[in-house]
C-alpha cells in the first residue's frame, strides 16, 4: 500500500528490502527538520536506489482520526513530512474536523496535481498548519474529471483565492464555493493549461482574434 | 516724454494719479514680473526638490538647468491640444481661462512699495480675497467640463478644500486689519502690547495703508500682541498652503492618488495655463502674507536708522540705512559667486564648453546687475521692491520645502483641519486680538 | 471538460447597457486601472464607491501570468531555477533559497554549512532591500517624496554586493541546488561589514522622516486593520500577520538554512493597521541587520556545494517546503516522478494570498485608504500571477 501512492504510471517501485534498507538510513521521524544527507556519498549503488519511500505514519491525531473515519483515509510520512491520502467521500468532513479539533487553523495551500493515465486523473492536495502545534499536514484526495471536490471556503478563507487558481489551471470544480470563476487568466479563456494534455505551445488564437481584433491570432 | 520722467519721480500710484497709460505700463511690467517669477519657481522647485531627495534635477538643458523652464514652455506650445470627446467645449476653454484671470488680477493692489503699486484701493485687501475665490469657480468648471469622473471628483475636492480654507484665512486677515486700527506704542514692550490710542488714519483694508500701519506702529504684525500676531499668521501660513492646493494638502491633484485632479484631460497649452494659474496664486497669497504680517517692503527695523554718516555725494543718512541699502547689490553679487563657483567646478570636457560659458555670462549678467544696483538712483528706488520680493521669495521657498517634507493629507483629514481646528483659532484669535486691543 | 465562465464586467456593462440608473445611484464603480501609479505593478482593483467611502473591492490579477508553474514541467530541475527569480523580482534571492532548498530536501541533501550562512547573509541583505523598496514606494503612495530617493539610493549598496557577487542585481540567481555555485569574493566579509555600518544610522534616517511625522501617523494609523484570527483565516503571513499581534516567524518556528545558529528577534505590532506594518518592517531591517552581523562573524569554512550528481533525478515523492520570503510564508510544492524534469512545480506565493485580504482591509474606508492598504500589503505582481 505504500507504494501505490505514486500511480501506476511511476517507474517499478522499489523492492521491499531495499525500501526497508533505505528507510533504515533515514529515521523517518514525525515533524520536523530534515533528515541529515548520508545518501548521495554512496559509489556504485545497487541498481536504481529509489531512495527514501513513504513509510506509514502513527501519531496520536492519526488514531483519532481513524477512529472518526476508519478505512478512509490512509496516513503517511516520507522526508519527515506528513500527508494523509484520503477518500473524496470523506475529505470534507476530515478537513472540518482538522479545523475543529485538531487546530489546523491556517490553509497553507491548495493545490492539484493532474495525471492523465491514472483512473482518478487528479491529485487535490489541501496543506494545512497549525499554529498552536507547529505542525504542517497534507491532505490528498484523488478524484475523476467530471467529479468535484469540496471547497474548504467556508473552513478557511484563504482558500477562496487557491481554489479559483486549482479551476481556472485544472478545471476542477469545488462545491461550496462563493464564487468560482477564472481568477489568473482572462474571463473567456477557453482550456485549463496545467493540465498535461494541453501544449505548452499552444497558443489561444481565438481570445486574440475576438479581443485584440488580430487576423491571424498572433 | 517729459511725464515719463514726472512719473519716476512722483510719488502716488497710477490709480491715484488717474494715468491709464502709466497704470497700463506697470501692469505689463507686473504682468512680465509674475512670468518671470513662475519661470523662475518652476526652475527652482525642480531643483531643490532634487537637491532634498539626493538627486541633482535638470542638470542638461542649459548649465544647471537654468534653460529647463523654456524648453518646458516650449514643448508645452508646440504639444497637440485635445479636447475629449463629450467635453462641454465652451466651458472647457473658458476654465482656464477664469483661473488665470482670478489669479493674475489681484496683482493690481499688490504693493511692491508705498508707491509702487498700479493702484491702491480702499478695499484693497477684500478685493485680493475676493478675486482670489473666483479661482474656485474655474477649479469647478475644468472639472464639469471634462466629461470624466476623475477631474469632477477632483475638482469637487479641491474646491471644497479651497472654500474651507478660505474661511480660516478670513477669519487671520481680519485679525491683522483690527491692528492696523491703533496708533502703536513706544519702547519695546509698548511697541508689541500698546495701543497708543486709535491710528489718525483709521483702520484699512488697503495694502498700502496696512503697511504704513506697520510702519508707523514700528513693529511688524507678527510680532504685536505677541502671540497673537503670530497665531494669526501661522493660520493664514497653513490655510494659504491649503488654499493653492500645494503639498500637504496636494490631494486633489496628486499623481498617486485615485483620481489626478481636475486638469487630468487638459494638456499642451491648456495645461499650463494652470500651473501658471497656480504659481501665480501661490504668489499672490504669499504677498498677502508679507503684507499683513511681516512688513510689506520694510526692511528689518525700519524704524532704526542709526548715526547719520555721510559718505561724499553716495549717502547722506543713517548708518544703519546705509547697511541695509547695500543688501540688494550684495545679494546679486552673492548669486554671481554661486554661479562663478559652478563654472570653477564645471567638468572640464570640451562638450560642456557652451554651458560652462554661459553660466559665465549668467553669473557675470547678475554681478553686472549688483554693481548697477550699487549706483544711487537705483538703489534708492529699489529698496522697497527688493525687501518685498525677498520676503515674498521666502515664501516661495518654503512652499518648495513643504513638498519636499511632508506626506499627503487625506481628504477628510484636511477637511477636519480646516473646520475643526483652523477656524476656531482664527476666530479665537480675532476675539483675541479684539479684546487686547480694547483693552490695552 | 474546459468551460469558461464569463462574468460581466462591471465597467463594460454599463458601457453595453448604457444604464440610465449608473451615474445616479449613491454607489459608484470606480477602476483603479491595470495601468496606474501607484499599484505595485499590474493590478486591477474594482471599487464600489458611497462617495468617497469604499463599499467593496474586487480585484482583477492574471495581468502578469506567464505560466511559470507550466514551465517548471519542461525544464529540468536546475534549468528552472532562474525562473524562480523572475517571481517576486523584487527579493529574488529568497525565491531561489525557497526552491533550492525544496528539491534538496526531494534529494535528501543538505546543503554544506558554509554555503548555508552565505545564503543567510544574502538573503538577509535581499530582505533589507526588498523592504527598502517597499518603504520608499509605499511612502509615496501617501505623497511623501523624499524616503523614496533615500531608500533607492540605500538599496544600491546591497544591489552592488550582489553585483559583485553574482554579477546580477535584481533577479540574482545567487545559489544552486545543493549549495551554492559561486564562492566568495576578496573582501565579501569586508564589504558585508561595511554595509552593516553604513545602514544602521540609514534606519534611523528613514525613522525620523517618518515615524513621528504627524501627517504620517495620520495617514497610516488606524488604517487597514486587520485582526490576528482574521489573519490566520486568511492565510495572511509575514509583517502583515506579524504586525496584528501574532508572533510567528518560519525562521524561528521552523528554522532552515542556518537560522538556528543566529539569534533575533521578531518584532510584533499591536493594532494590525498600516502604521503597525510599517514599524515591523522597519524592525525587521534592524533584526537583518543583526543575523548578518552575526552571520558574517561565524561563516565557517569548507565546501560551498554538497555532492549532488549531475543529473538530478530525485525519487518519486513530493515534498512541501516553505521559507519565510520578505512577503510573507513562500511554499514550493515539489512533485518528482524520478525523472530529470519535475512533474509539478506549486509555488505558494504570499502575496496572492496577502491580496485576498484586501477587501476586509478596505471595506469602509476611505479611497485614499485603499491605496495605502495596497501599499503596505507589499504585494509583488510577479508573485500574485506567476
Amino acid at each position: 500500500m505504500a507504494d501505490e501512492t505514486k500511480g501506476s504510471d511511476q517507474p517499478a517501485p522499489p523492492k521491499p528490502s531495499e525500501g526497508a534498507a533505505a528507510a533504515s538510513e533515514k529515521p523517518a521521524a514525525p515533524p520536523a527538520a530534515t533528515p541529515p544527507a548520508a545518501k548521495p556519498a554512496v559509489p556504485a549503488p545497487p541498481p536504481k536506489p529509489a531512495g527514501p519511500v513513504p513509510l506509514p505514519w502513527e501519531s496520536e491525531m492519526v488514531t483519532r482520526l481513524r477512529q472518526r473515519f476508519g478505512s478512509g483515509l490512509q496516513p503517511f510520512t516520507y522526508l519527515g513530512q506528513n500527508y494523509v491520502i484520503a477518500d473524496p467521500s470523506i475529505v470534507a468532513q476530515m478537513l472540518q474536523e482538522l479545523r475543529d479539533e485538531e487546530q489546523f487553523d491556517y490553509c497553507v495551500d491548495v493545490t492539484a496535481v493532474h495525471y492523465p493515465k491514472r483512473e482518478k486523473q487528479f491529485d487535490v492536495v489541501w496543506v494545512l498548519y497549525s499554529f498552536p502545534r507547529n505542525q504542517r499536514v497534507r491532505v490528498k484526495t484523488m478524484i475523476a474529471e467530471a467529479e468535484s471536490a469540496p471547497s474548504a471556503t467556508a473552513l478557511w478563507e484563504s482558500a477562496n483565492w487557491l481554489e479559483r487558481e486549482v479551476f481556472d489551471m485544472f478545471g476542477l470544480r469545488f462545491d461550496g464555493h462563493p464564487d468560482l470563476r477564472r481568477i489568473l487568466l482572462p474571463d473567456g479563456w477557453k482550456g485549463h493549461p496545467l493540465r498535461k494534455d494541453y501544449g505548452i505551445i499552444q497558443q489561444d488564437q481565438e481570445w486574440v482574434q475576438i479581443n485584440l481584433g488580430i487576423e491571424s491570432g498572433q | 516724454m517729459q511725464s515719463f520722467l514726472e512719473y519716476l519721480k512722483s510719488n502716488v500710484t497710477p490709480g491715484q494719479a488717474g494715468d491709464p497709460l502709466w497704470a497700463l505700463i506697470y501692469i505689463l511690467i507686473i504682468f512680465g514680473g509674475v512670468s518671470l517669477v513662475v519661470m523662475s519657481m518652476n526652475w527652482l522647485e525642480r531643483k531643490a526638490l532634487a537637491h532634498m531627495q539626493v538627486r541633482l534635477g535638470p542638470m542638461r538643458v542649459g548649465p544647471h538647468g537654468l534653460l529647463q523652464p523654456i524648453a518646458d514652455a516650449i514643448k508645452l506650445f508646440i504639444k497637440e491640444d485635445i479636447i475629449p470627446e463629450g467635453a462641454d467645449k465652451l466651458v472647457f476653454w473658458l476654465a482656464p481661462v477664469v483661473i488665470v484671470i482670478a489669479a493674475f488680477t489681484v496683482y493690481i493692489v499688490v504693493p511692491f512699495g508705498p508707491t509702487h503699486a498700479v493702484t491702491d484701493m480702499n478695499i484693497g485687501l477684500l478685493f485680493m480675497l475676493g478675486v482670489a475665490s473666483l479661482a474656485t469657480l474655474g477649479v469647478i468648471m475644468a472639472g464639469w467640463a471634462s466629461n470624466s469622473h476623475y477631474p469632477l471628483l477632483g475638482s469637487l475636492r479641491s474646491s471644497a478644500q479651497m472654500v474651507s480654507y478660505e474661511i480660516a484665512m478670513g477669519m487671520a486677515v481680519v485679525s491683522a486689519v483690527l491692528m492696523t486700527s491703533f496708533a502703536g506704542g513706544s519702547g519695546f514692550l509698548g511697541e508689541i502690547y500698546g495701543t497708543g490710542g486709535a491710528n489718525p488714519a483709521g483702520g484699512t483694508l488697503s495694502m498700502i495703508g496696512i503697511v504704513r500701519a506697520q510702519e508707523a506702529q514700528h513693529i511688524w504684525f507678527v510680532f504685536k500682541f505677541f502671540p497673537l500676531g503670530l497665531i494669526a499668521f501661522f493660520v493664514f501660513a497653513v490655510a494659504m498652503v491649503a488654499e493653492t492646493n500645494r503639498t500637504p494638502f496636494d490631494l486633489p491633484e496628486a499623481e498617486s492618488e485615485l483620481t489626478a485632479g481636475f486638469h487630468t484631460e487638459y494638456s499642451g497649452l491648456r495645461w499650463s495655463l494652470f500651473m501658471l494659474g497656480e504659481y501665480a496664486a501661490m504668489v499672490a497669497v504669499s504677498s498677502i502674507a508679507v503684507t499683513l504680517w511681516l512688513g510689506g517692503w520694510l526692511r528689518p527695523f525700519s524704524s532704526w536708522h542709526g548715526p547719520v554718516i555721510t559718505l561724499d555725494s553716495y549717502w547722506q543718512g543713517g548708518a544703519v540705512d546705509f547697511v541695509f541699502s547695500l543688501f540688494p547689490a550684495l545679494l546679486f553679487f552673492f548669486l554671481a559667486l554661486v554661479g562663478f563657483l559652478g563654472v570653477v567646478r564645471m567638468p572640464k570636457h570640451p562638450l560642456f564648453r557652451v554651458q560652462t560659458w554661459g553660466l559665465a555670462a549668467f553669473a557675470l549678467v547678475l554681478g553686472g546687475i549688483g554693481v548697477v544696483l550699487l549706483a544711487p538712483p537705483v538703489r534708492d528706488r529699489v529698496q522697497d521692491i527688493f525687501w518685498f520680493t525677498a520676503k515674498v521669495a521666502v515664501f516661495m521657498y518654503l512652499y518648495i520645502w513643504y513638498r519636499g517634507t511632508f506626506p499627503r493629507y487625506r481628504f477628510d483629514q484636511l477637511m477636519r483641519l480646516g473646520w475643526k481646528f483652523m477656524i476656531p483659532t482664527g476666530i479665537a484669535v480675532l476675539i483675541a486680538t479684539a479684546l487686547v486691543g480694547v483693552l490695552a | 471538460m474546459s468551460e469558461s465562465t464569463t462574468r460581466t464586467d462591471p465597467i463594460l456593462a454599463f458601457e453595453e447597457k448604457k444604464d440610465p440608473t449608473f451615474l445616479d445611484a449613491t454607489e459608484l464603480v470606480l477602476n483603479m486601472g491595470p495601468q496606474h501609479p501607484s499599484t505595485h505593478g499590474v493590478l486591477r482593483v474594482i471599487l464600489k464607491l458611497d462617495g468617497e467611502k469604499v463599499l467593496g473591492t474586487e480585484c482583477v490579477i492574471g495581468y502578469l501570468h506567464r505560466g511559470v508553474e507550466k514551465i517548471a514541467e519542461h525544464r529540468t530541475y536546475a534549468m528552472f531555477n532562474p525562473y524562480v527569480d523572475r517571481m517576486d523580482y523584487v527579493a529574488a534571492v529568497s525565491n531561489g533559497l525557497g526552491y533550492c532548498e525544496a528539491v534538496e530536501k526531494l534529494l535528501n541533501v543538505e546543503a554544506p554549512p558554509r554555503a548555508q550562512y552565505i545564503r543567510v547573509i544574502l538573503t538577509e541583505l535581499n530582505r533589507i532591500a526588498s523592504h527598502q523598496l517597499w518603504l520608499g514606494t509605499h511612502a509615496l503612495d501617501i505623497g511623501a517624496m523624499t524616503p523614496l530617493f533615500y531608500t533607492f539610493r540605500d538599496r544600491e549598496e546591497v544591489l552592488k554586493i550582489f553585483e559583485r557577487y553574482c554579477g546580477a542585481r535584481l533577479t540574482t540567481h545567487s545559489f544552486r541546488i545543493g549549495g551554492c555555485q559561486y564562492e566568495t569574493y576578496e573582501g565579501f566579509e569586508q564589504d558585508v561589514k561595511k554595509f552593516c555600518d553604513f545602514f544602521e544610522p540609514k534606519i534611523d534616517e528613514y525613522e525620523q522622516l517618518l515615524t513621528t511625522n504627524r501627517i504620517w501617523v495620520q495617514r497610516t494609523k488606524g488604517v487597514g486593520i486587520l485582526s490576528g484570527p482574521d489573519c490566520k483565516a486568511l492565510g495572511v503571513t509575514g509583517p502583515v500577520l506579524r504586525a496584528s499581534g501574532v508572533k510567528w516567524d518560519l525562521r524561528k518556528a521552523q528554522p532552515y538554512a542556518a537560522y538556528k545558529d543566529f539569534e533575533f528577534e521578531i518584532p510584533t505590532g499591536q493594532n494590525g493597521d498600516t502604521y503597525d506594518r510599517y514599524l515591523v518592517r522597519v524592525a525587521e531591517m534592524r533584526q537583518s541587520l543583526r543575523i548578518i552581523r552575526q552571520a558574517v562573524e561565524g561563516i565557517p569554512e569548507g565546501a560551498i556545494m554538497a555532492k549532488i550528481p549531475k543529473v538530478l533525478k530525485p525519487p518519486v515523492g513530493e515534498i512541501y517546503h516553505s521559507i519565510e520570503a520578505p512577503k510573507g510564508e513562500l511554499g514550493y510544492f515539489v512533485v518528482s516522478d524520478g525523472s530529470t524534469q519535475p512533474y509539478r512545480v506549486r509555488v505558494r506565493p504570499p502575496s496572492f494570498v496577502n491580496l485576498q485580504a484586501l477587501n476586509k482591509m478596505v471595506i469602509g474606508g476611505l479611497v485614499a485608504d485603499v491605496v495605502a492598504v495596497i501599499g503596505t500589503l507589499d504585494i509583488v505582481l510577479g508573485e500574485v500571477d506567476r
